[in-house]
């Protein structure tokens, strides 16, 4: 009760002593279910409520004597209960309008007598009694259980209050009826959360929002200023970091009453309080919570700013406006400005950035594009910022936040990084909105809609707050903008150039340019004759299109065409910066597909032709090679489609790539190897890769000393190495031993993913695993078993797998304790790894001393089970890894038995359409089948027919094992005439004509035992199976002569024995 | 020419291209001949005249090399006019082309600097600058002060250029400022060629050589 009474429970503000419950449904639920406890406890708890309070609950009752009946003596006014406890008192005691109670079971009675006032007694009782559990138990013995509340065990928490008093046994339980009371208001009262939220960011933002346009207002300003603490939005719209949000908490204010100190403010789920002062993330002290919950912003405010709640009021009467229809009036004016139409007015582009702004609101797609929320941040809801902002430079929190947002800034890296830089400005604090869907938004309480409407009637003087609010840079570099538009070429380069001195790199930057229209204007100049423009104004497009936005916004603006054109250009300085922009933008689809479709893949191409090895080079020769090394970083980046990487190719981009590969230069060989790793997964780049002779240099850039550089030429030679001959290369040129050294580079995963699966790829060549193993490579792979993300774990396995096919190396597996890690993998859901996995678990268990760690690790239940996998890979090759599983494990029959609908699971597997699952269940098949016991039973499951059925196939792989489970399948009962019977015969027959020798010696087996049935003899024997068999008889193989020779014998027997037949009949 | 005119030249021209960078001889002698068609274009009166004067110069920047700029080419006569004569003399004429069409950064920044520097102080003022951005914006009619865009421009440019803060550039701040950024070699005017009349150019004197 204690705990959802503080917490859940919405109190009014405490300002003079007793608060008051509001009522709310939830306050009105919480009260309903506290009643119909104290009704009941009489009834149904009749012990406890005997139990005297240690003190008496007391509240003011509107309850008189004559409410009262039977049971208690009436004098005048007052009334005493003839209940009375050890001692003769009372435990009921009326002296309107105080009433005081000392027992459940008085409660009780009370609250019957109430009757249609019972709720209100309740309240009244729960809202004079802040700490009921207090009263009732002792403060004493409250305490001690309350501490001890996790702990349920009865007995233990009454030792813990023996000596606190003698009846502390009845304490107990009744502390344990009450806590009972108090999980259950909990839980309800998060049903009711989770039902009908009562605060989410979208609430919360709304609020927020509604209160920056109230905080600013001259004289009926009811707020200094109201800012977040962290700018950065997640992608749930809450700005707390990660691990609160865990608790509900949502986003923290810092707020600035006009008459109190600063505010600081945790809004989570539960609803607002006031914090311990989280201005900045990370301290933990900062969240604990000083003040009571309040339902909303404006409550806990009015509780906290006489200021406030003497002026909101007036407020609120502005801010309830219902929506208008002006929000629709401005969309047509938006589409024109999406085309950008350089020349429009400012006054009439930052109108329509409002537009624009509530356009992607409501089309929600855009939803956490930071690009809207830049044009928020100041333009769309400029009044509501100006104070704020305000008062956040003259404080010290600008430097805080500041410093936050570099400590996150260094912290954070890729995606979040683009985001988070956008936060870097001090007028940004105050980012008001977190997109949302219009769906989403309450319609209720404080509706930014009809706060913008109010924006709309109030223009005039909206834009000249919104002029103090943007950041400077903003206004510095429209400024700029309209410079480079109405400049010759003087002032354009002087323009360019100051614009180079504004961090390029920082989103705030970035989008300005776009918004004040600069991109286009930087486009256009792309298209002059004035090389000095071009160069400036490419060298401002390749750092700022390192943002997602520009990127498009260059592509769809036709940017990418000029730049392609550039490529062509005869200034060298020119193409290098026009192929780094590319390489900038050409990181989507359609920015890749136009720059091939402009023919710019065979200029980039073009620009590769330099001779990058020299000793020394003059001055002309270095700027070639810098535009060969762009071009590069521009391949690289397009390469990323198929389409282009065919394009690199037939433009002879690859014999160039192989020479820049002999650059001594990491920059250059960087975006090179980078281009080449990347077109590895096209099959002529492979070939060519190993026919012009860079392995050789992958392999020597191996052995560099930079990180990114020896991932790439890993990851080429993982790509590669899947043809032989370059695993031989590999080798050859002693690749082997720096891709083992790279394994200790166990820090960067992505290196290591990239070299284990070089490693692994180089593996499958058994003379590679021998040369791996004078580097004591195995011993290291298995130790990078564990605590690796998927993408190195799959390669390491992998590698593990083809280490084990040799002997020796399966001890090795096993003495580092590999078996173990392999085992627990099984139990991924990572679909490669899986395959990798079991296929190194077959590999590991063709090894007794490894089986029996198997077998011991529970190993075999876990590969069965990934039969079940939905993906074919991996049940076959979970199939085969069972094969050895069950010849090696030592009561393989009994332990096959054991798992619970095992073998029905892979008779099942039989219907499967997959050739390769077919076969390796058939191949499990043939093992299980050995123990006869296992035999009925798959016999029972219909093996016998599902294995018939199948043996049409022409797939000798599968063949081979299909004939392989029909010869072990007939050694039970009459499954050889059910075989006969299913067909399965005749075309056994016309196996033997198979070119594959190992089908000749499974079918052979296999016939062998059919024939013991005379029926299948005769069908034999019509087929013509007598010939090949005597062929085969001539085998070296002994099985195989053994096999042949029996079944001609039995279908000797069978002719012999009917000759006899008609000779003695 | 006569015989021995022609010797002249050729022992002049010995004697310049041991004192100019970028040119050898026989591209000395090209250049001392169109020097004498240019001279002999001016003197119409047949006396002789010490060299090209201003006029005559900034004809030959305006037709041959495309520039527009009065002032900038003001600036480059008296870049060219070493001893401040008024004219530019057959070997001030080879000097300067020699940077002119060929000279290093270095002399280029030396150069370029010396155009700025309109009143020959030493330092390009605020003033100068103002001077010669004047015509480089558009004016918007409608603003109070038409300058007040050039004004800021000016402002923007000492804010980047001026290293030391003291409201001018020295030739310190602009070497400095150039070898940041290469662009900002002809910050306040074209006083270069461009690439493609250099080509034409030297195409046009050197190729007489070959013929002859």
């Amino acid at each position: 009760m204690g705990l959802s009474l503080t917490r859940a429970a919405q109190w009014t503000p405490a300002s003079s002593g007793t608060g008051k419950l509001e009522s709310t449904p939830m306050n009105e639920s919480l009260l309903k279910e506290i009643l119909s406890f104290v009704e009941q406890f009489g009834s149904q708890h009749p012990h406890e409520a005997l139990h005297v309070f240690q003190e008496p609950l007391q509240w003011s009752t509107t309850l008189v004597a004559s409410d009262f009946k039977t049971d208690y003596d009436i004098s005048d006014s007052d009334v005493l209960s003839s209940e009375r406890d050890s001692e003769g008192l009372p435990l009921l005691q009326l002296s309107p309008p105080t009433v005081k109670v000392r027992s459940f079971s008085q409660l009780s009675k009370l609250v019957h007598l109430a009757e249609d006032k019972k709720v209100e007694e309740v309240q009244a009782c729960l809202e004079e009694n802040r700490y009921p559990l207090v009263k009732i138990l002792g403060s004493s013995v409250a305490s001690i259980l309350q501490r001890e509340d996790t702990d349920t065990d009865v007995l233990s928490l009454v030792d813990k209050v023996k000596d606190q008093g003698k009846d502390s046994e009845v304490k107990v339980k009744l502390f344990l009826l009450l806590q009972n009371l108090d999980n259950k208001l909990l839980s309800k009262c998060l049903e009711e959360i989770a039902g009908k939220v009562r605060l989410d960011p979208t609430a919360v933002k709304n609020e927020v929002d509604s209160l920056k346009q109230s905080s600013i207002e001259g004289e009926k300003r009811v707020l200094k200023s109201i800012r977040y603490t962290s700018d950065y939005t997640f992608s749930n719209g809450c700005r707390a970091p990660p691990w609160r949000q865990v608790d509900g908490e949502m986003c923290y204010l810092v707020i600035e009453p006009c008459d109190t100190e600063t505010l600081c403010v945790t809004c989570s789920t539960a609803g607002v309080f006031v914090n311990g002062g989280v201005k900045q993330e990370g301290e933990e002290s900062g969240y604990v919570r000083t003040s009571d919950v309040f339902k909303d912003l404006r409550t806990l405010l009015k509780s906290r700013s006489p200021h406030f709640a003497g002026n909101i009021n007036t407020q609120d009467f502005a801010v309830q406006e219902p929506p208008s229809a002006q929000n629709v009036q401005h969309v047509e004016p938006v589409d024109a400005e999406e085309q950008g139409q350089p020349q429009r007015s400012y006054e009439q582009q930052e109108k329509n950035v409002h537009e624009k702004a509530r356009l992607n609101k409501a089309g929600g797609e855009k939803k956490y594009e930071p690009c809207p929320r830049w044009r928020n941040l100041g333009l769309a809801s400029p009044c509501g910022e100006a104070g704020g902002k305000k008062h956040s430079k003259s404080s010290g929190e600008e430097k805080s936040d500041e410093i936050q947002k570099r400590k996150l800034g260094a912290g954070a890296k890729g995606k979040m990084k683009a985001e988070l830089s956008a936060s870097s400005l001090p007028g940004r604090l105050s980012s008001p909105k977190i997109k949302t869907p219009a769906g989403s938004m309450p319609l209720d309480a404080f509706s930014e809609s009809s706060s913008e409407s109010e924006e709309e009637e109030e223009q005039p003087e909206r834009r000249q707050e919104s002029n103090t609010d943007l950041p400077s840079e903003y206004w510095q570099i429209q400024k700029l903008v309209k410079y480079l538009k109405g400049g010759d070429q003087t002032a354009t380069v002087l323009t360019l150039c100051a614009m180079m001195d504004f961090n390029l790199m920082q989103e705030t930057c970035q989008l300005a340019i776009r918004d004040v229209g600069g991109l286009e204007v930087l486009i256009n100049l792309l298209d002059t004759d004035e090389v000095k423009c071009k160069i400036g104004s490419l060298k401002i497009l390749r750092k700022i299109s390192h943002n997602v936005q520009i990127r498009r916004a260059i592509v769809d603006m036709g940017g990418l065409q000029s730049i392609v054109r550039i490529l062509d250009s005869p200034v060298k300085d020119l193409k290098a910066l026009a192929a780094e922009t590319i390489a900038n933008v050409a990181r989507f689809r359609r920015a890749r597909r136009t720059v091939r479709q402009y023919g710019g893949i065979k200029k980039l191409v073009k620009l590769l032709g330099c001779v990058p090895d020299l000793a020394s080079l003059s001055a002309n020769q270095a700027k070639d090679v810098e535009v060969a090394r762009c071009g590069a970083l521009a391949l690289w980046s397009c390469s990323k489609s198929t389409k282009n990487k065919e394009a690199i190719r037939r433009a002879g981009g690859i014999p160039l790539l192989g020479r820049l590969l002999k650059s001594p230069h990491e920059n250059m060989l960087i975006p090179v190897v980078g281009t080449l790793q990347e077109c590895a997964s096209e099959e002529s780049y492979r070939i060519a890769i190993q026919t012009e002779g860079m392995i050789k240099d992958l392999v020597k850039n191996l052995s560099s000393d930079n990180d990114e550089l020896q991932m790439h030429c890993a990851s080429a030679i993982f790509k590669c190495a899947a043809d032989k001959p370059t695993r031989d290369l590999v080798r050859e040129y002693k690749g082997l031993q720096p891709l083992v050294s790279l394994l200790s580079k166990a820090g960067n995963k992505q290196l290591l993913a990239a070299a284990t699966g070089a490693i692994w790829k180089c593996s499958i060549s058994i003379e590679n695993v021998a040369k791996f193993q004078e580097y004591k490579a195995l011993e290291t792979l298995v130790g990078l078993l564990t605590d690796q993300p998927e993408e190195v774990l799959v390669n390491v396995v992998g590698a593990v797998g083809e280490f084990a096919r040799i002997p020796a190396n399966k001890a090795i597996i096993r003495k580092c304790g590999g078996i173990k890690s392999l085992v627990n993998l099984l139990t991924g859901t990572n679909q490669a790894l899986l395959v990798n996995v079991t296929n190194a678990v077959g590999a590991c268990a063709t090894d007794m001393d490894n089986m029996a760690i198997i077998d011991q690790l529970d190993g075999v239940r876990l590969v069965w089970s990934l039969l079940k996998n939905p993906s074919a890979e991996v049940q076959s090759s979970a199939a085969w890894a069972l094969c050895p599983c069950i010849n090696n494990a030592k009561d393989a029959g009994e332990m096959v038995r054991s798992l619970v609908g095992g073998l029905e699971l892979i008779v099942n597997l039989l219907k499967s359409t997959n050739n390769e699952v077919l076969a390796s269940i058939c191949a499990a098949i043939a093992k299980i089948a050995k123990d006869k016991e296992n035999l009925a039973v798959l016999t029972d499951h219909g093996v016998v027919p599902l294995l018939a059925k199948q043996t049409n196939t022409t797939d000798d792989r599968l063949r081979r094992h299909l004939a392989e489970a029909i010869g072990h399948c007939c050694m039970w009962g009459s499954n050889r005439v059910s075989f006969g019977d299913a067909g399965a015969v005749a075309p056994l027959v016309r196996y033997l004509k198979s070119k594959d020798k190992e089908v000749h010696q499974s079918t052979a087996m296999a016939l062998y035992q059919l024939s013991k049935d005379p029926n299948n003899c005769i069908t034999m024997h019509e087929k013509g199976v007598v010939k090949p068999l005597i062929h085969i008889m001539g085998s070296d193989d002994e099985m195989l002569q053994e096999a042949a020779a029996g079944c001609v014998r039995n279908i000797r027997l069978l002719a012999m024995a009917n000759r006899k037949a008609v000779l003695f009949n | 020419m006569s015989a021995m005119n022609r010797k002249m030249i050729q022992t002049l021209a010995e004697t310049i291209s041991k004192q100019v960078e970028h040119f050898n001889k026989d591209e000395v002698q090209c250049l001392i001949r169109a020097y004498n068609v240019l001279l002999g274009e001016q003197s119409v009166s047949g006396r002789a005249v010490p060299g090209l004067d201003r006029g005559k110069f900034r004809s030959i920047l305006h037709n041959i090399f495309g520039m527009t700029d009065d002032m900038i080419m003001d600036g480059v006569f008296r870049t060219f006019d070493k001893d401040n004569d008024s004219f530019v003399s057959m070997k001030e004429w080879i000097q300067g082309l020699s940077v002119f069409l060929r000279g290093t950064l270095d002399e280029k920044i030396k150069y370029c600097f010396h155009v700025y520097d309109l009143n020959g102080d030493n330092y390009v003022s605020r003033e100068e600058m103002f001077h010669m951005l004047k015509n480089s914006l558009i004016r918007q009619p409608t603003e109070e002060d038409p300058d007040e865009g050039i004004k800021d421009l000016v402002e923007i440019t000492l804010k980047k250029m001026d290293h030391d803060h003291d409201g001018r550039l020295s030739f310190t701040d602009f070497e400095k400022s150039v070898r940041e950024e290469n662009l900002l070699l002809e910050a306040f005017g074209t006083c270069l060629p461009d690439s493609t009349s250099i080509e034409s150019f030297e195409h046009q004197v050197f190729k007489e050589q070959v013929e002859q």
